[in-house]
């Protein structure tokens, strides 16, 4: 069943296009992952993809017999400098991510406060509760934000490299959790990442930008592409 | 000194003068927390100037009721200032500094050139180190400035948990269906509204302080959100309260005394914040 259906996209950056003719679909349940050299637009097709940006062609089809709507998609952003020192507490920062659906109505109710917690839980960030979001580690704060991203949707999950800046073991820790909630929630899972190997290893589909025409195909295919080896490691070094 | 100070209450100016006072603490303080957070604090700094401006205008055109001007202009240049700051060419901090000193020197110019008054240095100085106009309000003023406020203060509890989410994180804010646009340009509107009150109570220079210490120091000692914002409004509650009896008491410029008081306070939640983190 087809979540989200994308036509022959031109993305821009800054007044410039940065990809064109983007093609592709996505499937309930799958494990996207979009590569891709800096500068080739693949955070620009996440912010059209949450409606953050318009792109200049084509046209962003939401399913609707899958019923998603823009508010069905949780959202990871890259990790910024000005957000890692704000005095929020753990518990607050995972309850934010209930507020685009609160509308009008001022407080929590109960059921988002006790969904708040089993997210922590399920993120294994419980026993942080209390603890400043400034106070914890990268991996921990990939985390918690991701338990956030779960309390705003539990359809799909937008990922913008979950682990850029984190050490190997943070890193496995956070590829795991992610695999749990696609493989035991059905979550659907929309990943940039610059990380080749757990491109073959996780995912599912593969969405390769910055090239023309743009590869799009299951990750055994683009395994046995020749083409992306050389410019990825590239990227892994960057 | 318990005697002076009883004496002094039963005069209504200090009664006013003390609510007001602790009414518009709150909300810079409340504001304050968003406004440092979002890196927006240099907005407060240029509106306060150019609510100066606004007020030089406003007391050559002779008008009873100098707010009619104030208030809109410093909430038109929020806007404005808020555009600038989001997608810019020149930059946003470049443009604050020249709109801020600019409505410094038109006001100064306006005021020397049109005046009536025979004092106008002492106009001038009073209008930006807050004069004792705190202690002469009426009770109309009073009512304005209690009405404004009390709106201030609801429309923050009642978005208290979307604002936190626009000031934390924009992206995954719109993201996820919060208009994060309009939460913004309601900060801003509100943080105008804030400053063109505050400039009674401290003056033009001084409102900066108002909105920034309380925020910090609450920052210093404190590790939620909630913490930080309940903090915040009490130390700038207390503060002002305290400035202004000391001010009465030792006959001291109302807005410097608050200033400084605040300043005090910032030093100990500084200090206690390092024993914390020791």
């Amino acid at each position: 069943m087809s979540q989200i259906i994308c036509r022959d996209l031109s993305l821009s950056y800054n007044g410039k296009t940065v990809s064109e003719g983007v093609s592709f679909t996505v499937e309930a349940g799958d494990y996207l992952c979009i590569v891709g050299d800096n500068g080739s637009g693949k955070t620009t097709l996440m912010k059209a993809i949450l409606g953050l940006k318009l792109p200049d062609k084509g046209e962003i089809l939401f399913d609707k017999e899958s019923r998603v709507r823009a508010g069905d998609i949780g959202y990871l952003p890259q990790q910024t400098e000005s957000s890692k020192d704000l005095p929020a507490s753990v518990y607050e920062t995972v309850l934010s991510g209930f507020s685009g659906k609160m509308g009008l109505r001022p407080f929590h109710t109960k059921a988002e406060r006790e969904e708040a917690r089993k997210n922590m839980e399920r993120m294994g960030v419980l026993h942080l509760e209390k603890k400043s979001f400034s106070e914890l580690s990268g991996g921990q704060r990939q985390r918690v934000l991701l338990a956030r991203a779960l309390c705003a949707a539990s359809k799909i999950l937008l990922l913008d490299e979950p682990v850029s800046g984190l050490d190997p073991n943070a890193a496995a820790d956070m590829y795991s959790v992610i695999q749990d909630l696609n493989k035991n929630l059905g979550i659907t899972v929309i990943m940039i990442t610059h990380d080749i190997e757990a491109v073959v290893r996780y995912s599912s589909k593969v969405l390769r930008m910055g090239t023309v025409p743009t590869f799009f195909g299951s990750a055994e295919e683009y395994e046995h592409n020749s083409f992306h080896s050389e410019n990825d490691e590239e990227d892994k070094n960057v | 000194m318990f005697k002076t100070l009883a004496s002094y209450f039963s005069y209504d100016f200090v009664r006013y003068a003390l609510i007001v006072g602790v009414l518009i603490s709150l909300c810079a303080a409340l504001f304050g927390v968003i406004l440092v957070l979002k890196r927006f604090s240099f907005i407060g700094d240029g509106l306060s100037h150019v609510a100066f401006g606004a007020l030089a205008v406003a007391s050559v055109t002779g008008l009873t009721n100098n707010m009619l001007i104030i208030m809109p202009t410093t909430v038109i240049a929020a806007i404005l200032l808020l555009k600038t700051g989001q997608h810019t060419k020149i930059k946003g901090d470049a443009a604050i500094a020249m709109i801020s000193v600019s409505a410094l020197a038109l006001g100064y110019l306006i005021l020397n050139v049109f005046s009536s008054s025979a004092n106008v240095a002492g106009d001038v100085c009073s209008t930006l180190f807050g004069s004792f106009a705190i202690l002469t309000l009426s009770a109309t003023d009073t009512i304005l400035c209690l009405g404004v406020s009390i709106a201030v203060i609801v429309f923050f509890v009642l978005f208290y948990n979307k604002i936190f989410l626009v000031t934390f994180d924009e992206d995954f804010a719109e993201a996820t269906g919060v208009k994060t646009p309009l939460y913004n340009l309601l900060i801003a509107i509100f943080t105008a509204i804030i400053i063109a009150l505050a400039m009674n109570l401290v003056g033009s220079l001084l409102i900066s302080a108002l909105i920034i210490f309380p925020a910090l120091s609450a920052m210093r000692v404190c590790k939620s959100f909630k913490g930080v914002i309940i903090t915040s409004g009490l130390l700038s509650v207390i503060a002002t309260t305290v400035g202004i009896l000391a001010a009465i008491l030792l006959s001291t410029p109302v807005g410097a005394t608050i200033v400084a008081t605040d300043l005090l306070a910032f030093l100990l939640f500084f200090i206690v914040g390092k024993i914390i983190k020791a």
